[in-house]
């Protein structure tokens, strides 16, 4: 993986929320085009991580670099501009609106028309809206949600509110796509098809993987590199057979969890 | 049959408002609790122009709505960046600065004892042609992309921001056309009546702008429009005989009924139209054969 071009850089990033430490010091290289994976056991400041690079808060020390532009401290919806997409670990969808209004919104970085061309409803605003309209029915098919797009997203199946969150991310054509516990409360199948489908987020649009999981056998089978976290330090980093047979790892998480 | 003619006109005019607090409330989910005061700001805007500088009684309206929407962008700023119930208390008290000013300015305004003779000229159709034109306007609003946004900030702010939203500018926006239709209906108002008091535009008004909204549906813009055209003349069909006394009573009585039956409102977020009409008819027919 050496000499890769490194599309998300962490630099020493400290967060403090008053004398805690949720993150110390942590130094994470995600390559382009990878499949980049961080664990840890519960409050490890994994979601803190992605909170970071999402710009919801600040760090308190420490450089955060997308394409080598620093983009700590600026305003969420700026960074989301730039390329980074996610989802929550306690799913946000619109959930009063249905799973194809909730693709469609997402559309709306790549939507250029003005509010006036939107109220008047000039043919730049419709020949625009045609266009999402089938950019969202494909990507409704890929997510495999084409069957209850006129469904309330509150309504649908957790595994399904999942991947609606992820096409949703997907919907805004991002470089980077942070995924937080995407896994989480899905059986063996649902999590089989899942790791399917992020491979193919990778492979076929070319976009750079973050996950986060507990899910070890989804983490172990698709993600490149891998860094654990332990209260708020980096443990180790390196590829998923170097993280298995670490010592350190076994006994603070793996060693655990079996 | 004149007497109808106002109150239709009168529920027009009102309508205006209850779209704009609609946009703010049902569409983005801002409590406004002082928006009868930017009704005011267009009513006495457009009256003072037009009385003073003789202007047309449209350009009167416009500057009325530019006034208005103006004044909300510059108190919206700051206030739209304060959470949840904060933004409740500041619109509160920015109505009742507005209707104190109004009443403590009698050299400009007539203070407390109204201001009188402003130019007549609102008519029936002519609050017909601004609806129309307006309604269009949303519902093309409502299907953008701007339209969007605001509704995904009403269902979850950090997702939208997440999806490369600003928030705060969509809260803005939000603000801007529920201040600047709250001045043109203020205007219209204005040139209906022929006087303007300070009490007109009372915590009472702005009220029950949120109120219709509410029960028409947070979310849809035919509910607002139903809500509207019942309640708006409510208060003047019971006007006559002994009812009178009773009205507010009666008012109070509807909205209690909605609020427990009905908590989304008379719609809900879903709009009306034919094809769900029928959709609703063949439910109705279906559940009638099981039985």
């Amino acid at each position: 993986m050496e000499g890769q071009e490194i599309i998300l850089k962490l630099e020493h990033v400290v967060k403090r929320f008053g004398g805690i430490a949720a993150s110390n010091d942590i130094n994470i290289d995600v390559p382009r085009g990878s499949i980049y994976g961080i664990i840890g056991p519960n409050g490890a400041g994994k979601t803190t991580l992605f909170n970071m690079i999402t710009g919801v808060y600040d760090t308190t020390e420490g450089r955060i670099l997308f394409n080598s532009e620093k983009i700590n401290g600026l305003p969420t919806h700026v960074i989301a501009n730039k390329g980074i997409a996610r989802t929550f670990q306690n799913i946000r969808l619109f959930g009063d609106l249905s799973v194809y209004s909730n693709l469609l919104t997402a559309c709306q970085k790549n939507i250029t028309y003005s509010l006036l061309d939107g109220v008047l409803r000039t043919r730049k605003c419709r020949s625009q809206e045609l266009e999402m309209e089938a950019f969202c029915m494909e990507l409704l098919d890929e997510a495999g949600l084409a069957d209850v797009k006129d469904q309330k997203a509150s309504n649908l199946p957790y595994g399904m509110q999942r991947r609606l969150e992820i096409a949703r991310a997907l919907a805004t054509r991002p470089k980077l796509i942070l995924l937080d516990e995407p896994a989480a409360g899905m059986n063996e199948e649902e999590s089989d098809r899942l790791s399917r489908f992020i491979r193919g987020i990778r492979d076929r649009k070319k976009i750079t993987v973050v996950i986060i999981d507990h899910h070890m056998d989804v983490i172990m089978a698709i993600c490149d590199q891998i860094t654990v976290l332990n209260f708020g330090t980096l443990l180790a980093a390196g590829s998923p057979d170097e993280i298995q047979s670490n010592p350190e790892v076994i006994s603070a998480y793996l060693g655990v969890d079996e | 049959m004149n007497y109808w003619i106002g109150v239709a006109t009168l529920t027009g005019i009102y309508m205006i408002a209850i779209l704009g607090v609609s946009i703010l409330t049902g569409f983005t989910g801002l409590f406004s609790m002082g928006h009868a005061g930017f009704m005011a700001i267009g009513a006495y805007t457009s009256a003072l122009l037009t009385k003073t500088f003789h202007l047309p009684i449209l350009a009167g309206v416009m500057a009325g709505m530019v006034t208005a929407f103006g004044v909300g962008i510059l108190i919206g700023y700051p206030t739209l960046k304060l959470k949840g119930d904060y933004f409740v208390i500041a619109t509160l008290g920015i109505g009742e600065v507005t209707k104190l000013l109004i009443e403590n300015l009698p050299n400009l305004t007539g203070g407390a004892r109204g201001l009188t003779d402003v130019p007549r000229g609102t008519t029936f159709p002519m609050v017909l042609v601004f609806i129309v034109i307006i309604v269009w306007g949303l519902h093309n609003f409502l299907r953008s992309k701007q339209g969007r946004n605001c509704i995904a900030v009403r269902e979850e702010e950090l997702a939208t921001a997440s999806i490369g939203a600003n928030v705060a500018g969509y809260k803005l926006l939000a603000m801007g056309i529920s201040c600047a239709l709250c001045g043109i209906s203020g205007a219209l108002l204005a040139h209906y009546m022929h006087y303007l008091t300070p009490s007109m535009f009372n915590m009472i008004k702005s009220d029950e702008l949120v109120m219709t909204v509410i029960l028409g549906g947070c979310g849809s813009l035919t509910g607002t429009i139903i809500a509207s055209l019942i309640l708006v003349p409510l208060p003047e069909v019971l006007r006559f005989g002994s009812v009178q006394e009773w009205r507010m009573v009666f008012y109070g009585l509807l909205v209690v009924l909605v609020i427990i039956f009905k908590p989304s409102g008379l719609m809900g977020t879903k709009e009306f139209s034919i094809r769900g009409m029928k959709n609703f008819c063949r439910k109705i027919a279906e559940r009638g054969k099981e039985r």
